[in-house]
């Protein structure tokens, strides 16, 4: 039961590339190996910057050996088909033998196909694996053809039992599988050899190299932990940072550095971005939440004790924040001289879309969006429009034009700074929101204004400009704007009829085919939800489906409806009535729906009906007035035995033409009465 | 073999440590391109030469602008005009990181005291349809370099691959020679009878064309040029191969490529003008593109770009 070990060496793997690629090559030479007829133990990956690394344990020694037997022609038939029969199995005469049925001799060929040895297979695999590995992107190098996502140097295919290791013999586009690997770039470059895994991984990490990925952020993490608490400071947690940094060193050294005093005025967001998306720093923050150091986590350790390379990280650093510092103060001042509106005004000169104008003929659609959207969500006109004028301002700011990720967060410093109200403020981060399926929904009423008529214009916009979302294309990120006005309307329950908001939109979209935009948008986040999309089609075929609350309301009673005993069975009362009626109005070419009347009855299943109708008819009117749909579909759903009473004792059919008139329109009530609630047709089953 | 006792004490002598260290490892050390480009992946030694099968070796100085930059000067590290050091091996030789890694040994960057890390950073050019795979090499947290492996040029794949480096010069130079300030940055030999700074030298230009870029540059006559380098090199790639005047096979790819770095550098400048709408970028860029694959689909069919009689009959 030989063990097995795998490492291809490379120029640097992307960092985000790196836990991904361990794991699929682990899962495709295994699967390789089981398809290939072997068995193993246990097999674990790995990867560092460099390498990517296999270990297998108790791989069998080779695939077994398949036995077919195969029936051939009876003995004594013509030679042409015993000849076909020998060619096809590839065997003489000699190993033919016979064997007797019911129907008389025949030859029979015992067929063995002999077990492959590990070494083989294995080889076969890594090959197949190494020229088919799903690298997210990858390339060529130098005058070869082989692809790897850097270049690939060195290969290690290792089959290890007690008589020894073994090379595995492969050979892809000249690089010969060996026994050799390098330890880290710097700190151990000569080249060694390794007998097994465990010897690997021992010298790798005399040669300066943690294997295990997790080991290395574990030792990053504890390290800056450790450095964090003798300062009496606190680490700001970024698994996302962790992770990728453990990608890019194979011999991590965590150094601690100073920001500069002149920098700690800075927010802490602009701070934190600034140190995390240029540098792949940590932040340290002290108890009061200001962040003052950083970290930066090297991939060496010198003779300086890393003297050097901290001086020139702070430098790099402090390079990056007089740059920051320079867009703050300038910013403010800005803010100072000509407020946040005056910030907003170059936004004249910013194309937002050749088709739809600049940003600022945008800003001021969406400010009087905004005036009108306010009532219904509950917020004064006049902030909404002044919050809407504002909001975008600080895509002017220097600080915006640097770091891009902080549009939003730096309007509410600079809203602040201008002394504006604090829901104009909160609006200019929040009327982005929200931003993807599980981002925060905005509650602030102003906020919500803001939110609503931002995402209305762009979607009225574009729809007027004919740029809808085709297939898989959605440039404009429209859906994401369509699902951030159905969360807005649902989490705040707004009673917001989207055409009319529509009608007071940019002027010329297409308002019903965007309604069914919404009305598709809406089915997926219901759906998501565990409401039937053919719930969502009954309830969208009743009036007043574009007011997304009243929809969903009716939806969600309607659902619950459906999921008790009577509401089931009601529906197939409904339907049957409904065939019934169709069938009748279609042979009669007349439309029963009126004058049923309760002195036609004759039986007590029949009188039943009629009154139970009256009943619910009294009952779910008023609650539908109400928009208590709950109310309305009990008393649907109470119709259920009375219905299931009559069609079981009456014959609609009757010879009788009064009577048979009569019952046809006692059926056309129900069917009414269960339309007054939601189109049921649309039911599946 | 380490440099590092040895510091470069001016911004020319890291470059002519460069020149020295890419000349002894056997590149052909080519002088700038004599016209205005964005980068130095433009000059023709790298942009066309990377292309077809011929052998490649070059490293040369490309005085770089980019319009949209300029800081009339007072930015400490950005320059609407400023250097890059260029090199450019085909195909890529397997030891292309130890190479690189002596050149920065060679100009006083000792290994054993930074800490030198390649990060990803795939590198493409939508105005030269060129795209590669490579790193960003980091010194302590500062990019000193751009590494890629070209996968293609002007919409065609490299074969063989060609392994590019490029330095931004000053702010390498400034790392190297710990200098705070471009402008303050000694250019020649600090202790030179006459010791100039980078900003002796640069300072006024960077202010008159800051000027000029932002303000002063006629943007009527810059998109007529455009229209015309445009024209021009369509023009030239339109002739047949054969010209009858000399007898022999001339497809003018350098003439036509002069033209779309023509057009490239113009609308920079008309960027740099503010008078490029967002959606007309794109609209520039992707006319720049398609004279740069022209002009590629041209240099193919040279003798320099691989072509050949034999390989023109198969």
């Amino acid at each position: 039961m030989p063990d097995i070990l795998i490492e291809l060496f490379s120029e640097e793997i992307p960092a985000r590339m790196q836990t991904r690629a361990a794991e699929d090559l682990r899962k495709l030479v295994t699967d390789g190996l089981v398809e290939g007829g072997l068995t193993y133990a246990h097999a674990r990956s790995f990867s560092t910057p460099r390498r990517l690394v296999l270990a297998i344990e108790g791989l069998t020694d080779e695939s077994p050996t398949l036995r077919e037997e195969r029936k051939g022609p009876k003995v004594g038939a013509p030679q042409q088909a015993i000849d076909g029969f020998l060619r096809a199995t590839g065997l003489t005469m000699d190993d033919l033998i016979t064997k007797e049925d019911k129907k008389g001799a025949f030859y029979l060929a015992m067929i063995e196909k002999p077990g492959q040895p590990a070494a083989e297979i294995l080889s076969a695999v890594l090959e197949k694996t190494i020229r088919n590995f799903p690298w997210p992107k990858s390339m060529r190098w130098g005058a070869g053809s082989l692809r790897w996502v850097r270049p690939l140097h060195s290969i290690i295919a290792l089959m290890v039992s007690e008589a020894g290791a073994e090379i595995v013999p492969l050979d892809i586009d000249g690089i010969k599988a060996g026994n050799t690997t390098r330890g880290h770039r710097f700190m151990a470059p000569e080249p060694f050899t390794v007998s097994g895994f465990e010897d690997y991984a021992a010298k790798l990490k005399r040669a300066c190299v943690v294997l295990d990925a997790a080991e290395r952020a574990e030792t990053i993490l504890n390290e800056t932990q450790n450095q964090a608490f003798a300062l009496g400071l606190e680490l700001v947690e970024d698994k996302g940072l962790l992770a990728e940094v453990a990608g890019l060193v194979e011999w991590p050294v965590v150094l601690v550095g100073e920001i500069g005093a002149d920098f700690l005025s800075l927010p802490p967001e602009v701070l934190q971005t600034s140190m995390r998306e240029h540098q792949k720093f940590f932040s340290l923050k002290d108890k009061s939440g200001q962040i003052v150091r950083f970290v930066t986590v090297a991939n060496r350790e010198t003779a300086d004790n890393g003297a050097t390379i901290l001086a020139g990280n702070q430098k790099v650093l402090a390079a990056r924040l007089s740059d920051a510092k320079f867009f703050w103060e300038n910013d403010l001042r800005v803010v100072a001289n000509v407020g946040l509106s005056g910030m907003a005004e170059g936004l004249a000169n910013v194309t937002f879309h050749n088709k739809l104008g600049s940003q600022k003929a945008r800003i001021d659609r969406i400010s009087a969006l905004a005036r009108e959207i306010a009532p219904l969500v509950g917020a004064s006109p006049d902030l909404a429009h002044e919050a809407a004028e504002v909001a975008k301002a600080d895509l002017q700011s220097a600080m915006v034009g640097e770091f891009p990720e902080l549009q939003g967060t730096m309007g509410v410093y600079y809203a602040k700074a201008a002394g504006l109200p604090d829901a104009v403020a909160h609006a200019c981060k929040a009327h982005y929101q929200p931003l993807g399926p599980s981002d925060d929904v905005p509650t602030e009423p102003v906020s919500v204004a803001v939110a609503l008529a931002d995402k209305i214009d762009t979607l009225t916009g574009f729809w007027a400009i004919d740029e809808k979302p085709t297939g898989s294309k959605d440039p404009f990120a429209l859906r994401r704007a369509a699902l951030g006005v159905i969360r807005l309307i649902l989490t705040n329950d707004l009673r917001a009829p989207l055409t009319e908001v529509f009608a007071k939109a940019y002027p010329g979209a297409d308002v019903t085919d965007l309604l069914a935009f919404f009305h598709d948008r809406l089915k997926v986040y219901l759906r998501d939800q565990g409401i039937r999309h053919d719930v969502i089609d009954a309830c969208l075929a009743m009036p007043g489906n574009d007011d997304l609350t009243l929809l969903v309301a009716r939806a969600r009673a309607l659902q619950a409806t459906l999921e008790t005993d009577d509401g089931e069975n009601l529906i197939q009362a409904y339907k049957r009535a409904n065939n019934i009626l169709t069938q009748a109005e279609e042979k009669d070419g007349v439309e029963y729906s009126f004058g049923a009347d309760p002195k036609f009855a004759e039986t007590d299943e029949e009188r039943a009906l009629f009154t139970a109708l009256d009943t619910a008819q009294a009952q779910i009117a008023p609650a539908m007035a109400q928009e208590d749909f709950a109310t309305a579909m009990a008393a649907m759903a109470a119709l259920r035995a009375p219905a299931d009473a009559f069609f079981t004792a009456v014959q609609i059919n009757s010879d009788n033409e009064i009577l048979r008139r009569n019952r046809l329109n006692l059926l056309s009530r129900i069917r009414q009465i269960c339309l007054s609630v939601a189109d049921l047709g649309k039911l599946d089953g | 073999m380490s440099a590092s006792s040895d510091k470069p004490r001016s911004f020319q002598e890291i470059i002519l440590r460069l020149q020295a260290y890419w000349a002894a490892k056997g590149c052909a050390v080519l002088q700038p391109y004599d016209m205005e480009v964005g980068a130095g992946t433009f000059h023709p030694a790298t942009t066309l030469r990377s292309l077809g099968s011929q052998p490649w070796a070059a490293a040369y100085v490309q005085p770089s602008r980019r319009p949209t930059d300029g800081r009339y000067g007072e930015n400490p590290n950005r320059l609407q005009h400023y250097y890059q050091y260029q090199v450019l091996i085909k195909p890529s030789p397997p030891d292309l990181q130890e190479l690189y890694l002596g050149s920065l040994d060679a100009i006083g960057i000792d290994t054993a005291l930074h800490d030198v890390r390649f990060v990803e950073d795939d590198w493409e050019s939508p105005t030269l349809g060129a795209w590669g795979l490579g790193w960003e090499v980091w010194c302590d947290g500062m990019e000193v370099s751009q590494f890629t492996y070209f996968q293609q040029v002007g919409g065609h794949d490299c074969k063989p691959v060609s392994g590019e480096l490029t330095y931004g010069l000053e702010r390498l130079a400034m790392y190297v020679l710990g200098i705070d300030h471009v402008m303050e940055m000694p250019f020649n030999d600090p202790q030179a009878p006459i010791a100039l700074t980078y900003g002796d030298i640069f300072r006024q230009t960077e202010q008159e064309y800051s000027r000029h870029n932002f303000d002063g540059a006629t943007t009527e006559m810059l998109l007529r040029h455009f229209e015309d380098a445009e024209a021009e090199c369509e023009h030239l790639l339109s002739f047949e191969p054969q010209d009858p005047n000399s007898g022999k096979r001339i497809v003018m790819a350098h003439p036509a490529y002069d033209q779309c770095i023509k057009a490239s550098h113009l609308f920079n400048l008309l960027d740099a003008r503010g008078v490029i709408s967002v959606t007309e970028r794109q609209a520039y860029i992707g006319r720049v593109r398609a004279l740069a694959k022209k002009c590629a689909d041209a240099f193919v069919q040279t003798e320099a770009g691989g072509w050949t009689p034999e390989g023109a009959r198969a």
